[in-house]
C-alpha cells in the first residue's frame, strides 16, 4: 500500500462511547460513558444503580443517544471519552501474508497518533506478530514490516520516529492457540506497548 | 544399561495398489525405562522396496563371562540399514547360521537364499570396562571378504560404534557414505512451561543421546552448523529485535552474541570457509540480506529492495545464495550470483516456496512449499534443470512441515513435522527424514510435551 494516508477524523459512530475501560488515566470517565448510555437506552430509567455521574457528562452522552446532528457528534469526537475508548484498544489485525493497516483500525491509530503528538515524552513500542503458517523467519520479518506500517502511519500523523520503535515476535507468541483460522485471525497483529 | 532394554518389533504390510506395489513397512522401535531417544520411530516405505538389497546381520558374539552387552550394536545396524529403504536386513529368525569368524562361513548356505552380503561380528571384554568390538562384511557369491575393522570402546560408545560400523556398509555396498555417525541439532519449546521454554538440544541423527545444550525465556530459533561442525549459529529474538549467537560446542563455552545490538539480524547461514555469516537483517521495515565477517562484524549489504528479503543459504560452491523474497508478490526463493551480482528467480510453482537449503554438493535446495491446493509440504529442486519434486504429503494427517535440511551424504532430508490434533490446544510433533526421491519416511515421533523444530543434520563427525 502506498501510504498517503491524509487522515480524515472519520465521524465516529456514536456507540464508539461504549468503550472498555484499560488505560488507568482514563478508566473512570470510559466507566461513566458506559454507565449512561445503558441508562439512556433503559427508558424506565429505573432500573440502572452504580456510578453517580456528574452532570455535565450524562447530558453530552444523553444528548447523543437522542439527537445524531453533527455538530452534537462532533463535540463527543473532542470529548475524552471517545479518545480514550480508542486508546484503550492496543491490538490491530492483519489479512494473512499483509501488513497494510485495514480501513477499519484507522480510527484506532488515529488515536494513539493525537495522544503520542500531544504527549511527547510517552513512547510505544509496537510489536508484530504473525500466525503460525509460512516459516520462522519469514515471518519474523513479516512481524517486522507491520509493525513498521503501524510506525508509518502513526509518524505521518506528527509522531516523533523517536517516541517509537518496531519489535518483531514472527510467530512464536500467538494470542491464541489452535491451527485454524478462528486462532490464526487473532494472531496476525500489532500490539501497542507504552512504556510504564 | 539403559539400552539394554530396547526392543526391535518388527511388522510388515503388503498392498497392492494399481500397477505400483506399494510396501508400508512399519518398524517400531520402542524405548522403555526413559531412554533419551524420541519414544516412537515409525518408518514408512512407500515405494522402492524390491530393490532394496538385501543383508544379513549376524548377531555379534559375545566372548565375555558376564551377561551380554553386545546386542544393541546390531539392533543398531539393523534399524540403521532398514531405514534408508536402500537395504533390507534378513530377520533374525531367518538366519540360517551365526558365524563369527570367517573360517565359520559357509557362503553355500547363505546363497541358497538370496543372501549377497553378510556381517558378522565380535564382542570381548579387554578389561577395565572396555570392549574389543569386531566386524568383517563379506561377499556371499565371490566367496571374499570385503573389509572388517575392531574399535575400542565403553559399552556407551556401543551406539557410536554400531553407527560407524553401518556408514561403512553403507559406503562399500552402495559407494555413498551413510549418514549414520552424524547428529542433528534442533529446538524445543516447551508451551506451558514459564521457567526458559525454549531450548537448543544435540542428538543422534536417530534422535538417541538427546542433550540440551541451553534453554532461555526468549525465542531461540535457526540453528545452523559451522562447516567444519564445531559450532553452531542460531539466532534468538529479544524484546530489542534479533541477533545471532555462536555457540562453540567444541569448547562448551557459553553462547556468544556475534551481531551488534542495533542490527536486528537473524537467519545466519555459514559461508563455505566458516569465516562470515550470510543473514537477515531488519530495517525500516524491509528485511534485507546482508553478509558479515564474524572476526570483525563488518557488514556488506547483498540485497536491496522494499520487500522481505530473507532466509539467506549460502551454496557450499561459494558461488550464490539462495533466499526468500517476497518481491513478485508472494515469498519465492531467488538466488543471488556472487560473480555477476544478479538476482534471478528460481521458483515459479506454488504459492509461497521459502527457506532454502543446500545439499552438500551445492545442486540441489531443499524448501518449504504452499501449493494452491495442499498445506506447507518439504520439495526438492535441482538447480542445474529447475525441476522441482515434492517429497512429502502434508495432507497424511500431519499439518505442516517445515525446516528441511539435508543429510551429509545428500540421500536424505531432515524436516519438523506438526501433526494435527483437531480441537486440542498445543502441537504433537516430530521430525521426519525423507529420502530424497521421497519414497523412504522415517518418523521419530516426539512423545514429550515439548514441540520440537528446525532439525539441522551436521556434517561428518571424527
Amino acid at each position: 500500500m502506498k501510504p498517503v494516508i491524509k487522515l480524515v477524523v472519520a465521524i465516529l459512530p456514536v456507540l464508539m462511547i461504549v468503550g472498555c475501560g484499560g488505560d488507568k488515566a482514563v478508566e473512570e470517565e470510559a466507566a461513566a460513558g458506559q454507565e449512561v448510555t445503558v441508562d439512556s437506552g433503559a427508558t424506565t430509567g429505573d432500573s440502572v444503580s452504580g456510578t453517580r455521574l456528574d452532570e455535565g457528562a450524562a447530558d453530552s452522552a444523553i444528548s447523543t443517544g437522542v439527537d445524531d446532528a453533527a455538530a452534537t457528534i462532533e463535540e463527543v469526537i473532542d470529548d475524552t471519552d471517545a479518545s480514550a475508548a480508542l486508546l484503550s484498544e492496543r491490538k490491530i489485525y492483519f489479512d494473512f501474508d499483509r501488513s497494510e493497516i485495514k480501513p477499519e483500525f484507522r480510527e484506532v491509530l488515529s488515536a494513539h497518533a493525537n495522544y503520542l503528538a500531544s504527549n511527547p515524552n510517552v513512547s510505544l513500542a509496537i510489536e508484530g506478530h504473525c500466525d503460525e503458517r509460512g516459516t520462522r523467519e519469514y515471518n519474523m520479518a513479516l512481524g517486522e514490516r507491520r509493525a513498521f506500517s503501524v510506525k508509518q502511519f502513526l509518524s505521518l500523523q506528527g509522531v516523533s520516529n523517536d517516541q517509537i520503535r518496531t519489535v518483531s515476535f514472527g510467530e512464536e507468541r500467538p494470542d491464541v492457540e489452535g491451527h485454524d483460522d478462528s486462532a490464526w485471525k487473532w494472531n496476525r497483529r500489532a500490539v501497542f506497548v507504552y512504556a510504564e | 544399561m539403559r539400552l539394554q532394554s530396547d526392543q526391535i518389533v518388527v511388522e510388515s504390510k503388503f498392498k497392492g495398489v494399481g500397477l505400483i506395489k506399494k510396501l508400508a513397512f512399519i518398524f517400531m522401535l520402542c524405548v522403555f525405562g526413559g531412554g533419551k531417544a524420541f519414544a516412537a520411530l515409525t518408518i514408512e516405505i512407500t515405494e522402492g522396496v524390491s530393490d532394496a538389497l538385501p543383508i544379513a546381520i549376524v548377531p555379534f558374539k559375545w566372548l565375555g563371562k558376564d551377561e551380554s552387552p553386545a546386542a544393541i550394536i546390531t539392533e543398531v545396524i539393523n534399524a540403521n540399514l532398514a531405514r534408508t529403504g536402500l537395504f533390507a536386513p534378513l530377520e533374525e529368525i531367518n538366519l540360517v547360521a551365526k558365524p563369527y569368524k570367517t573360517q565359520h562361513i559357509n557362503y553355500k548356505n547363505w546363497r541358497m537364499i538370496d543372501i549377497p552380503n553378510l556381517v558378522i561380528g565380535r564382542v570381548q571384554p579387554a578389561g577395565e570396562g572396555t570392549f574389543n568390538i569386531e566386524f568383517g562384511l563379506y561377499d556371499v557369491y565371490r566367496q571374499k571378504y570385503i573389509t572388517g575393522y575392531r574399535y575400542g570402546a565403553k559399552t556407551t560408545q556401543f551406539r557410536k560404534i554400531a553407527h560407524k560400523i553401518s556408514d561403512i556398509i553403507h559406503e562399500e555396498l552402495l559407494g555413498i557414505k551413510g549418514a549414520f555417525d552424524t547428529q542433528i541439532v534442533y529446538i524445543k519449546k516447551f508451551p506451558n512451561s514459564d521457567e526458559k521454554p525454549y531450548r537448543l538440544y544435540l542428538s543422534d541423527a536417530d534422535t538417541y543421546n538427546e542433550q540440551e545444550i541451553m534453554r532461555h525465556n526468549w525465542p531461540i530459533f535457526s540453528p545452523t552448523w559451522s562447516p567444519d561442525d564445531s559450532k553452531i549459529a542460531f539466532a534468538m529474538a529479544g524484546s530489542h529485535g534479533q541477533s545471532i549467537f555462536l555457540f562453540d560446542i567444541s569448547k562448551g563455552d557459553r553462547p556468544k552474541r556475534a551481531t551488534d545490538r542495533k542490527h536486528k539480524a537473524s537467519a545466519p547461514s555459514w559461508s563455505p570457509d566458516g569465516k562470515k555469516l550470510a543473514m537477515q537483517v531488519l530495517k525500516n521495515g524491509s528485511a534485507d540480506i546482508y553478509v558479515m565477517e564474524i572476526e570483525s562484524r563488518k557488514m556488506k549489504r547483498i540485497t536491496r529492495h522494499w520487500s522481505i528479503d530473507a532466509e539467506p543459504a549460502w551454496s557450499p560452491t561459494g558461488e550464490q545464495i539462495v533466499f526468500t523474497s517476497e518481491r513478485g508478490g508472494s515469498p519465492q526463493l531467488y538466488e543471488y550470483r556472487f560473480d555477476s551480482g544478479k538476482i534471478n528467480r528460481l521458483t515459479f510453482k506454488g504459492k509461497q516456496n521459502l527457506r532454502a537449503s543446500f545439499s552438500p554438493d551445492g545442486k540441489l535446495i531443499t524448501f518449504v512449499h504452499l501449493s494452491q491446493i495442499s498445506g506447507y509440504n518439504v520439495a526438492v529442486m535441482d538447480l542445474s534443470t529447475k525441476q522441482m519434486r515434492i517429497l512429502t504429503d502434508s495432507s497424511k494427517g500431519e499439518s505442516e512441515h517445515e525446516s528441511p535440511s539435508f543429510a551429509p551424504n545428500g540421500g536424505m532430508v531432515i524436516y519438523a513435522a506438526n501433526y494435527a490434533q483437531k480441537g486440542k490446544q498445543g502441537k504433537k510433533t516430530g521430525l521426519v527424514a525423507v529420502s530424497v526421491d521421497g519414497n523412504v519416511q522415517q518418523h521419530f515421533v516426539d512423545t514429550g510435551v515439548g514441540e520440537v523444530r528446525e532439525p539441522a543434520w551436521s556434517s561428518y563427525l571424527d
